[in-house]
């Protein structure tokens, strides 16, 4: 709940609302993921996300 | 009632505790009314290098250090902004999209079980370590505003021009801003993905190193190349006309044709980058050609280029006589030394903690003078409020003593420092290796001689001997000297002080050894093994050293030391190493120390007043299996 709070008033003060079906794409693809055990992909050479 | 004066009326003394962590290089700090208590990263606790968990070690080693409760902290405040980060996120995801699905896929669960809910796992870690207080304000400063708060609220200065430059934070990548008394205004900034930072971790990557590790390896390796060559001149150019434009504001704008960062899992697409160069990615454990050196050398002369124009940009924007840099590229001491020498600032200040760890640093700072608004004070004639950057945990008797029980080690205790200095001195002196610990630990990448390997560098043959048999790293790597502040002009061209090692500067042409005509032609290994200087240990191929300048003041052990060297010798220099091994974080406590002191070919061992020497120690164990503990960084 913290998180949703902070987002939205994030996209409120940023005005980002389009960014809104983005983030719940991000959220349905990254829960698919999850659920399907991640991947195997190698890991970052460097964090940059 | 502003927020700080409740706060000040509920508790005698305001704790604030900075974090950074979850990406590079966490750490902790605690401030006491402002004023820094402790400072550490947790890999010298978790002796995993570049360890990004939560820094639970490190917030508990600070709370030791102040003596009190993780209910006594106030303030928590974040090295950065994670929604920001999450923008990031996915505008570049729907900007590239569909070519960041495999960068996606490796970020995703990351982000949805901890990234996104970094409050959640912050108060996660916090509950660890014990009960938080109900009131604890959590603040999340931007990652360069966390920068420039870590440079220039210790800095010496009242106002200061501040150039922060890394890899990225949320967005920016580079910034440029003023601070005055407690104040830090924001001006210029420059965005992800166009970033110096990654820019000089690309070429790190593509020439065999390790991506944000690897790239003091890069800088060290530049000099090798040939300046005077065509082939570094074509690859300038190539670069400057394919891969990066520079702006005479400093901006720059790198060409994603030739980046993978954004959208993949690795820094550079390797097939146009081959096309371009003429010589394919190197392997790590390929050979060190010229073509490798020479390019080294292009991508260092341009990253200098490129910081020198954002300093005149600084310049133009503050009109201020001083510099404060941190960042991660404030970590390529051979820019900051070129920065120095172009006059453009009378005074440049650069954190020792520069990367990521420093964030932690620069987020408390904030708080205070920013979220608290409190004053700063200034004092004049004092280095800088970090009083030589020893914030770590210090080295205690009982500690000592029970490691010599533990491994039925034999030591000897001296009781006049004076005595211990001088008998150093002369084991130095003859030849030998000594690994040096006094004190608290250093806040920083750099050992400053608390935690440091010690060598005479009038020796030919040490740099060979501590690359190959001490450290176990590439025999091209140079070190550094620690020199007393008082005689560095004699041996480096080097104007004030460098305290915290972050300056490269030319050694004096009278120490210099006349090199053939053909010295610039000759390869990786003949270069090295050329006696150069009257300090050859010290003396990188091309007459610099990356100098560390000693002050009775912040380190007044290290500093009778080298005097008692200087008496014996006339030499006021030291080689100075961090003491571990290659992939190991710098040891933290007496038994790391004593550990690395085994498994190394180090002669003695100083712990505090205690004298260890290798022939009196017991057989070490056969199974210590530390080659595959510390992986090549």
């Amino acid at each position: 709940m913290d998180f949703l709070k902070d987002l939205i008033g994030f996209l409120k003060a940023r005005k980002k609302y389009w960014l809104i079906p983005m983030i719940f794409i991000f959220l349905l693809l990254g829960v698919l993921i999850v659920i399907g055990g991640g991947s195997s992909v190698a890991p970052f050479i460097y964090t940059l996300f | 009632m502003t927020y700080s004066d409740i706060l000040a009326v509920k508790f005698h003394a305001m704790y604030i505790l900075g974090v950074s962590a979850f990406y590079h290089d966490s750490a902790a700090v605690l401030l006491k009314d402002g004023k820094i208590i402790a400072a550490a990263q947790e890999e010298r606790f978790t002796r995993k290098k570049h360890d990004a968990r939560f820094p639970e070690s490190a917030i508990k080693y600070c709370l030791d250090e102040a003596g009190i409760l993780l209910g006594d902290i106030t303030v928590l405040a974040f090295y950065d902004k994670p929604l920001l980060k999450f923008e990031r996120l996915i505008e570049t995801y729907y900007a590239y999209a569909p070519r960041g699905i495999l960068s996606f896929i490796t970020s995703v669960p990351v982000w949805l079980k901890e990234k996104m809910f970094l409050k959640r796992e912050i108060k996660r870690g916090l509950a660890n370590i014990g009960s938080v207080n109900k009131q604890i304000k959590l603040l999340f400063p931007e990652h360069h505003l966390s920068h420039a708060a870590s440079t220039f609220y210790v800095s010496p200065f009242k106002e200061a021009a501040i150039l922060t430059i890394d890899g990225v934070g949320e967005w920016a990548t580079a910034s440029i801003g003023y601070g005055k008394e407690n104040t830090i205004s924001i001006f210029k900034e420059l965005r992800f993905p166009h970033s110096l930072g990654l820019l000089y971790s690309a070429f790190t990557y593509y020439l065999g190193f390790k991506v944000n590790s690897g790239e003091y390896k890069l800088m060290g390796l530049a000099p090798y190349g040939n300046y005077y060559s065509e082939e570094v001149k074509n690859y300038i150019t190539k670069i400057k006309n394919e891969i990066v434009k520079i702006y005479p504001d400093g901006s720059i704008w790198l060409n994603q044709k030739y980046f993978q960062y954004a959208t993949g899992l690795t820094m550079t697409k390797d097939s146009p980058w081959e096309k371009l160069f003429g010589f394919k990615r190197r392997n790590p454990n390929e050979e060190l050609l010229e073509v490798h050196c020479n390019l080294g050398l292009a991508i260092q002369i341009i990253t200098e280029e490129i910081v020198l124009q954002m300093a005149k940009e600084a310049k133009r924007l503050t009109g201020s006589e001083n510099i404060c840099l941190a960042g991660g590229v404030a970590l390529n001491c051979v820019a900051n030394g070129k920065l120095q020498e172009s006059n453009l600032f009378k005074n440049l200040f650069i954190t020792p903690p520069s990367g990521d760890a420093g964030g932690a640093l620069g987020a408390a700072l904030a708080a205070w003078h920013i979220f608290l608004s409190k004053a700063r004070v200034v004092r004049e004639n004092e280095l800088d409020a970090l009083h030589g950057s020893y914030l770590g945990p210090g080295v205690e008797e009982k500690d000592i003593r029970s490691v010599i029980n533990k491994f039925n080690a034999s030591a000897t205790k001296y009781d006049d420092f004076e005595a211990l200095a001088n008998d150093v001195a002369d084991f130095l002196k003859d030849g030998k290796i000594v690994a040096w610990m006094q004190g608290r630990m250093e806040f920083g990448p750099r050992a400053l001689g608390s935690r440091s390997i010690l060598a005479d560098p009038r020796n030919a043959e040490m740099q060979q001997k501590l690359n190959l048999k001490i450290k176990y790293r590439e025999s091209f790597r140079p070190f550094a000297p620690s020199v007393l502040i008082e005689d560095a002009a004699s041996y480096f061209e080097l104007d004030g002080a460098s305290p915290y090692m972050l300056l490269v500067k030319p050694i004096k042409k009278n120490l210099r050894k006349q090199v053939p005509l053909a010295y610039k032609q000759l390869d990786v290994r003949q270069k090295l093994y050329y006696s150069r200087s009257y300090l050859p240990s010290v003396t990188h191929v091309d007459f610099s050293a990356r100098v560390q300048t000693v002050h009775l003041e912040t380190n007044p052990r290290y500093h009778k030391l080298i005097q008692a060297f200087k008496k014996k010798t006339g030499c006021s220099v030291l080689v100075n190493t961090s003491f571990n091994v290659r992939g190991e974080p710098i040891v933290c406590t007496p038994e790391d120390a004593y550990r690395c002191f085994m498994r190394t070919g180090i002669d003695y061992l100083i712990i505090g007043d205690f004298f260890f020497s290798k022939k009196d120690q017991p057989n070490w164990k056969k199974t210590d299996q530390w080659k595959e503990e510390f992986i090549l960084d």
